[in-house]
């Protein structure tokens, strides 16, 4: 690739201090006064390295296409270690410092700019600042570089990456996927103590969309899976029950079926076919539950290549809202291909409560589509 | 005489070889960049030209399309190509060129699929006048033979199983399965038991199990694999209830790992009031081995296009062949072929039969020639076709193991049946290369491979079965092949990546096959398609 290219416009946005506070035991790398710990403590970000890696799978003569980046570390070296050389520079990444609102300001620029691809090199802040910056408009792609990379947005390793674009841009990928993105505390994280939200989605290239077969390319049959799970739900559903559903893609389209507006990274309540209450808090579903004391289900989906079931995603649902529906009465919605996913990994559940976890060992039938069951093991993420 | 020593004899030998190991096949695949037989066609020209008929037959019969009834005459005539003899015969040899068709290749590559070599004695024997010239509504005195060769397959397959009878009427696997579900519905109908909707199956076991119980009114319920790769007893356990109305379960699964607890999965369902249904698609390392009714299944399926090597061809002919036990037989498909002492008979006096699930009682061609294998392997045959079956997996991936990037995920150290569910997932992360990339560059070498199922619940997968058909040499080429594929996407990933290069038709869009307004399945589709494009 050189600045005349033939082919799409991709943005790099590397974030140097990704990595930063990982291997001095700092869990993170979040806000300035850990960087400074980590800094103090010989910390060093990996985002440039890990960028080059990538992009030295690409020969300088290929014209299949065009970069633009920011200066200095955020981008300009990592091209330039690879051989590369980007078609524009944007004016963001100075020598000093670097902050979130960098890789806000790049990305919007870039999406100005109608880059086809942000590619970036980072974690799971970097990952939450692009989707604050472009949402689900442009497809983004993440070299995985930061100590906690939750997010299902990063290819496997920088390597993957690279192939990945390379598909992406000769064509051999032209479909799509919603990819989680996890906002996980790390202040908490530091205190041992784990509380991830679900913080949205961004798109993705759905490298699976070349290779799998005709019968069940990804986005649209994944789609129809969702739907099919929702319609299966929605039979069983009485007016009795009061439903707390959690958040995520699949129960979202058990909302859409229920022709509810509820959200779709928060736990919305649902009685009688109505929203009783929207993106509820611990608080607000304990409350509610005080005054519908009638019988409770809990539909939960899991986190995708985590698999994550309670604990990650939706702190919403303590353990004592847990205790308080019962264990037997969770119903988990899941796609096949997002339980494979998991690679045969059991679906975990950290409720904080290590007896509440155990209640939970075993396996569990889960919702797959319509009229259809699969058995998947769950497990204490502690054990 | 020419002076050797100036112009020495070239050894044609010398590429295949080097220091005395064998090399990879140099293959290339004709491209004859030949049209659709329609472009080919020429008006008026014709392949056979049928002479006139005499003036005397003229007169007796008048004018014959007087004696047609009105609704069977064209009115106009069809539009079919029109092609001399040698055209045809060009036509068809090119295409046949065109492809890695079984008996051209060692077509290990298509795991699940039993691809053995069909011995071409079956196919004289099928393809007879005296077989190919009988039609299922003759007189049934007529055609005791068929009959008769139909009966004592049966019984070979009584010996083989232990059930107690079996029906050919389900013409493939996926029927098999389907007639399976339909028998364990009626089964429970018939009991008043009508509350039983969910059938429980695995993921491993063929999709067909899932498919065909919903397709016959159930709910499913699949179970996952642990990590010796059959789910355990605890899985069964969460999923049966008073709900279930029975299991489908293939053993061994596709992985090739035999579920030695599946004794006690039949005991768990049966105490629920399930019946179970072992889809014997499978059953290449395991005939005269192990026996359904043994293990105490109630019903079983073979299928004939596989382990019985009477060609697995693309959808073509095929039986499903049923087996069920003494209680279920009643359920059977019918009609069912006995005999009353004297001569052979289509009994269609079964009054709980499921009904038919296919014209007349099924593929007969496909019968006799594994009728035609079996008798030429005799019992001893049989086992030993399953002993050289299991051993030549367990050679091959000894031999794929050795493979830079390979896996074979499950049941780690121990040995496997007849074919094994590799992964590539190291290769993968390694290179970035898929499992089918891998596949259509083995194209370029003249092999086929095949990846898994879907979904991929092994990563990156790939699915051989050697069968007992192909001796070490072949195994060893395929092996080679695939090591060189190997070093080649760690060393030249852009030569994988842009593979086939040696095939006549590069890459196919996939998405091209999911957008009907592209898609045309026949000659006259696509010309529409193009003009309405073009208009």
């Amino acid at each position: 690739m050189n600045e005349s290219s033939d082919g799409p416009l991709i943005g790099l946005i590397v974030n140097p201090i990704a990595g930063l506070g990982g291997k001095v035991g700092l869990k993170g790398s979040d806000g300035e006064h850990t960087q400074q710990r980590a800094l103090a403590l010989g910390g060093k970000g990996c985002g440039v390295e890990r960028a080059t890696l990538t992009l030295r799978q690409f020969s300088r003569h290929s014209r299949a296409f065009s970069i633009v980046t920011c200066q200095g570390d955020m981008g300009e070296h990592a091209v330039a270690k690879a051989g590369l050389v980007a078609q524009a520079v944007l004016p963001i990444g100075a020598a000093e410092g670097f902050s979130a609102s960098d890789t806000v300001a790049a990305a919007r620029w870039m999406f100005a700019m109608g880059v086809k691809l942000i590619l970036f090199a980072g974690g799971d802040g970097t990952a939450r600042n692009i989707m604050d910056a472009v949402g689900s408009d442009v497809l983004v792609l993440g070299i995985p570089a930061g100590v906690k990379v939750q997010s299902a947005v990063f290819a496997i390793n920088p390597v993957s990456a690279a192939e990945i674009v390379r598909r992406f841009v000769s064509n051999d990928i032209t479909g799509c996927t919603a990819a989680e993105v996890m906002d996980l505390d790390e202040e908490e994280l530091r205190q041992q103590r784990v509380s991830a939200r679900l913080y949205g989605y961004l798109n993705i290239p759905d490298d699976r969309s070349l290779t799998q077969s005709a019968k069940s390319r990804s986005k649209q049959s994944d789609r129809g899976a969702v739907c099919a799970i929702a319609d299966e739900v929605k039979r069983t559903m009485n007016d009795e029950t009061l439903y707390i559903i959690g958040p995520g893609m699949t129960t979202s389209a058990l909302k859409e079926r229920l022709e509810i507006s509820g959200s779709l990274i928060g736990v919305d309540i649902v009685k009688g076919g109505k929203l009783i209450c929207r993106d509820a808090s611990e608080q607000d579903i304990l409350a509610t539950m005080d005054k519908y004391p009638g019988p409770s289900q809990l539909m939960v989906t899991c986190i995708g290549g985590q698999g994550f079931l309670l604990g990650r995603g939706n702190p919403q649902i303590s353990s004592e809202v847990l205790t308080r529906i019962g264990c037997g009465r969770i119903t988990v919605l899941a796609t096949t291909n997002k339980l494979t996913s998991l690679r045969g990994r059991p679906l975990l559940v950290d409720t904080g409560s290590p007896w509440l976890d155990k209640l939970f060992n075993g396996y569990i039938p889960v919702i797959t589509g319509f009229r259809e069951r699969l058995v998947y093991r769950v497990a204490s993420s502690l054990a | 005489m020419t002076d050797l020593t100036k112009n020495p004899i070239e050894d044609i030998r010398s590429h295949r070889h080097t220091d005395g190991k064998p090399n990879v096949r140099r293959y290339h695949q004709a491209r004859w960049d030949e049209p659709i037989i329609f472009e080919l066609s020429a008006e008026g020209e014709r392949g056979v030209l049928v002479p006139e008929v005499d003036e005397e037959i003229k007169r007796t019969t008048k004018d014959v399309y007087k004696n047609l009834p009105a609704s069977m005459m064209r009115e106009s005539l069809p539009a079919l190509p029109e092609l001399s003899q040698n055209k045809v015969l060009r036509h068809y040899l090119r295409m046949s060129q065109q492809n890695l068709g079984a008996d051209f290749q060692v077509d290990i590559g298509q795991g699940t699929c039993t691809m053995k070599y069909n011995p071409k004695v079956n196919e004289h024997l099928a393809r007879s006048h005296k077989m190919s010239e009988l039609h299922p509504l003759q007189d049934q005195d007529t055609v005791q033979g068929i009959l008769e060769i139909t009966h004592k397959f049966e019984q070979i397959l009584k010996d083989i199983s232990g059930m107690s009878r079996f029906s050919f009427q389900p013409r493939g696997g996926s029927a098999a399965i389907y007639a399976n579900a339909a028998v364990i519905r009626k089964y429970h109908e018939s009991r008043g038991d009508t509350d039983r909707d969910e059938i429980i199956t695995t993921i491993f076991s063929h999709p067909s199990d899932a498919a065909c119980a919903k397709l016959a009114g159930f709910k499913v319920i699949t179970l996952y694999p642990n990590d010796d790769g059959y789910p355990d007893i605890e899985a069964l356990k969460a999923a049966v209830s008073d709900r279930t109305a029975g299991l489908l379960i293939t053993n061994p699964e596709d992985t090739g790992i035999f579920n030695p607890d599946i004794d006690e999965f039949v005991r768990i369902v049966h105490k629920a009031g399930g019946l179970c249904a072992y889809d014997q698609a499978n059953a290449n390392g395991l005939l005269g081995i192990t026996r359904a009714r043994d293990a105490g299944f109630d019903l079983c399926h073979f299928n004939l296009h596989k382990t019985f090597s009477t060609p697995h061809a693309c959808g073509g002919p095929a039986v499903g062949a049923q087996g069920a036990s003494k209680e279920l037989e009643c359920f059977l498909p019918g009609p069912l072929i006995d005999h009353d002492g004297e001569r052979y008979f289509l009994n269609e006096d079964m009054p709980h039969s499921i009904g038919k699930v296919s014209a007349f009682y099924g593929s007969a061609s496909i019968v006799m020639r594994a009728y035609a294998w079996v008798m030429n392997l005799g019992a001893e045959g049989l086992r030993e076709v399953a002993e050289i079956a299991v051993l030549n997996n367990n050679y091959l991936m000894h031999e794929v193991l050795k493979i830079k990037g390979i896996s074979a995920p499950y049941a780690e150290g121990k040995r496997r049946i007849e074919q094994v569910r590799y992964s590539w997932e190291e290769l993968y992360r390694d290179t970035g290369i898929h499992s089918e990339q891998l596949g259509i560059r083995m194209a370029d070498y003249g092999l086929h491979y095949w990846t898994s199922h879907h979904p991929f619940v092994v990563p990156e997968p790939a699915t051989l079965e050697p069968t007992e058909a192909y001796s070490v040499e072949d195994l060893d080429e395929y092996v080679r092949t695939l090591k060189a594929v190997s070093e080649e996407a760690y060393t030249n990933p852009a030569m994988v990546r842009s593979a086939p290069h040696n095939c006549p038709i590069h890459k196919i869009k996939p998405e091209v096959l999911d957008d009907p307004e592209r898609w045309s399945v026949t000659w006259r589709a696509y010309c529409r398609k193009l003009a309405n494009q073009n208009e």
